[in-house]
């Protein structure tokens, strides 16, 4: 199962200590996009540590994910310029209309929503970031919109569907700034 | 080297802390998170801070190295209003329903509280929602009462070596749980309970079962009787005379017991002495023709577990004997009935015991119906509003399994099934007794690993004795070593023993189990008969019953299988 996880630490094979669990784990991430179970067991198989220690290393650091991403990754801004503009209510709508699970996964695996601190583009609040695009100035309606427009698709975001919303990140970086 | 504590000149060695030499001069400074026989203190609870010269920071003293000069006071105005404090946020987020808490006239995070003048809620935290976990058959765990003081951690991994359960998450949402948070049942967890045993508050408890025994008595339709482990007296003599021995105090047990209702109550030392006479024959066996070696007892049952879930390839080292509670628990069900007219009533029958895991094993295998562990004998008087302490009057074990030789006895201390397999093992090898004292003091002691080897006839026998899972994981490879050529291996789960079992009361303290462990030397060296084999109703049985050891009557009886139990966490 954990194919990426083996092949790392068989690559590391008579070198490894307890002091680098975290380093394989991010390791083992960047591989296979989160950690799974298994990867986890490899782990602690191969540090001879108990899985129970690998686990809890793992769920202390938000960077770990425990599921694989979706194939749409929103990142919901929860910055202060965002909460004002209501940005809870995108977050609480995403939860509704996705039926995201604890972990910000859809419960079909299409989507990932995460809440970001701030994305930067508060001049646009609320902000969110869909598969890398940004489209601000959103409402709940405007975000149904969104999503219908990518069912319907079944294809990658397309910007330019929302052209009041969307503009490279670089610009509204500037002008955030 | 001295350090001054309250003004006092104390001596002190290198390498201790503050925290414990102040507990040996006999100055109590409150804490949560250090045990004494744990490694590296985790400092999280913040209790035992103190005011030490030369700082401006209270300091924790389980973390300050004592040293030459060093003045340090525990109780002064500012470490009392900074205790209280951090009492006050351990409790604010901790569930105030200790009217109904298991741990309710128990509980160490409530004495302590009070202890430190807590007397309202300056503070009211968050409310945990975490699930309970009731999954398996010996420990229920309820994470909303912890306070993450992380004992069980420290004992689970640096104590036992076993490491099922560790905290997960961060922050308000981090509890202690086992890897992947799935119920214990499916852990790596073998149920030996010392998390429950050294937990401040109701985290971690063993699985109740009070009330199934209370409903079993008030059962018209039930025979109840009891079978108790030897550890369990030697334990209830704390707070009695030194004069009263551990027999007396069996004695007293079961007439309490039978004054609740029980019809009889059995002595699980004689099923001990039968273990015995059973595994040392097996043993020979084993010997004689080739079996597999070492061969590991089987009577503690969260080794059992171990081996089941983390090395199910040395299965065919353990001894396929069953633990003395199942053997009585088989035995009781085979013969009671026909000695005694049960008038067509069931036969329940109850153990108490030092031990959680053996709940587990009753569950297991068939025999015994519920597992009391000594600390819910209180509950069970409880109910019944009997005052132990105060209960003199007293009724010998009921026959056939009333006798116990000093073998028997010494099966409740790290060491003892060794002693005892030695003591019978001599006869059956050499032909003949171990001349004068039986005594086999190599056996004994409080070191992790003990090896030696004892001289039957012309036989050698090469003997291990291991005093806690914690010792195990980093001599096993040895102990299976071809070139060690050892015979035969004792594993206790609990550092001392059963004497220091996880069912045994709430204790984060060594001396304890030391004099525990005193008594069985005692009450053993006392005896009459100090050989299992020596045991008439153990040669009664063999005569009417079994036949011989290893018969096919006793391998119904008295032997068991093992299963392959690996959660999926654990790869072998």
């Amino acid at each position: 199962m954990a194919a990426g996880a083996d092949a790392i630490i068989a690559e590391r094979e008579g070198e490894l200590t307890r002091e680098q669990m975290i380093p394989l784990l991010q390791e083992i991430q960047a591989a296979e996009g989160f950690l799974s179970a298994e990867a986890m067991i490899t782990v602690a198989d191969a540090l001879e540590t108990p899985v129970s220690r690998v686990y809890g290393v793992a769920t202390f650091y938000n960077q770990f994910r425990f599921a694989p991403v979706g194939e749409h990754v929103i990142e919901v801004c929860r910055g202060t310029a965002c909460h004002v503009k209501q940005s809870l209510a995108l977050a609480q709508h995403l939860e509704r209309r996705l039926h995201l699970r604890d972990d910000g996964n859809s419960a079909d695996g299409r989507y990932t929503v995460v809440r970001v601190a701030c994305l930067g583009a508060c001049s646009i609040a609320p902000v969110i970031k869909l598969d890398g695009a940004f489209y601000g100035h959103l409402t709940t309606e405007k975000l149904d919109a969104l999503l219908d427009e990518l069912e319907a698709d079944g294809d990658a975001a397309k910007p330019d569907a929302f052209p009041s919303a969307a503009r490279a990140p670089e610009e509204q970086r500037d002008e955030a700034a | 080297m001295k350090i001054s504590i309250n003004g006092k000149k104390v001596e002190a060695k290198q390498g201790e802390t503050v925290l414990q030499v102040a507990k040996r001069s006999g100055v109590d400074v409150p804490h949560l998170c250090s045990l004494d026989w744990a490694p590296s203190p985790a400092a999280s609870c913040r209790l035992c801070v103190v005011e030490a010269d030369g700082s401006s920071r209270l300091l924790t003293s389980c973390t300050l190295e004592a040293a030459d000069g060093l003045a340090v006071q525990t109780h002064t105005p500012r470490v009392l209003k900074a205790r209280r404090a951090i009492m006050e946020l351990l409790v604010a987020s901790h569930p105030q329903d200790c009217l109904s808490c298991v741990r309710g006239g128990h509980c160490e995070l409530s004495t302590l509280a009070a202890d430190l003048g807590v007397r309202k809620a300056r503070y009211v935290g968050a409310v945990k929602h975490h699930p309970v976990d009731i999954s398996s058959p010996a420990l229920w765990r309820d994470p909303d009462k912890c306070v993450l003081c992380g004992r069980c951690v420290t004992v689970c991994h640096d104590v036992q070596g076993v490491g099922a359960i560790d905290f997960t998450g961060r922050g308000f949402k981090t509890r202690v749980a086992p890897g992947f948070s799935p119920g214990l049942n499916v852990s790596e967890c073998v149920f030996c309970g010392q998390c429950a045993r050294v937990c401040p508050t109701g985290a971690i408890v063993e699985r109740d079962q009070v009330d199934d025994v209370v409903a079993a008595l008030a059962d018209p339709d039930a025979v109840v009787v009891a079978q108790v482990a030897p550890a369990v007296p030697a334990t209830l003599m704390e707070g009695h005379s030194k004069s009263e021995g551990v027999r007396v105090m069996l004695e007293r047990l079961a007439a309490a017991l039978k004054r609740v209702g029980f019809d009889a109550v059995f002595d699980t030392g004689f099923a001990a002495d039968l273990t015995i006479v059973e595994e040392a024959s097996e043993l020979l066996d084993r010997v004689r023709n080739g079996g597999v070696l070492p061969m590991f007892t089987s009577c503690s049952p969260a080794w059992v577990n171990y081996v089941e879930t983390h090395r199910p390839d040395l299965i065919p080292h353990l001894s396929t004997c069953k633990s003395p509670q199942q053997m009585a628990g088989a035995l009781i069900r085979e013969i009671y009935p026909k000695r005694t007219d049960l008038d067509g009533r069931r036969l329940v029958v109850v153990s108490v015991m030092p031990c959680t895991a053996k709940k587990f094993e009753a569950q297991d295998l068939d025999g015994v119906d519920h597992v009391l562990t000594t600390r819910e004998l209180d509950h069970l008087w409880g109910r019944f509003g009997v005052d132990f302490g105060t209960c003199t009057e007293q009724a010998p074990p009921d026959p056939p399994f009333a006798e116990t030789t000093g073998a028997g006895r010494l099966f409740a201390g790290s060491g003892g099934v060794m002693e005892a397999a030695v003591r019978t093992a001599h006869l059956l090898v050499a032909g003949s007794e171990l001349e004068g004292d039986p005594k086999v003091a190599e056996a004994r002691g409080r070191e992790g690993v003990r090896r030696f080897t004892v001289t039957a006839g012309e036989a050698e026998l090469n003997l291990a004795v291991v005093n806690g899972l914690g010792r195990l994981t980093e001599t096993l490879d040895e102990l299976l070593d071809p070139q060690t050529s050892l015979h035969f291996v004792e594993v206790m789960s609990c550092p001392g023993g059963c004497v220091g079992g996880g069912g045994q009361p709430y204790d984060t303290d060594v001396q304890a189990v030391k004099e525990r462990l005193e008594r069985l030397y005692e009450v053993d060296r006392r005896s009459r008969t100090r050989r299992a084999h020596e045991n008439a109703g153990v040669q009664a049985l063999y005569e009417d019953l079994l036949g011989r050891p290893l018969s096919e009557a006793s391998h119904r009886l008295l032997h068991r299988t093992y299963t392959d139990r690996r959660p999926h966490s654990v790869q072998v």
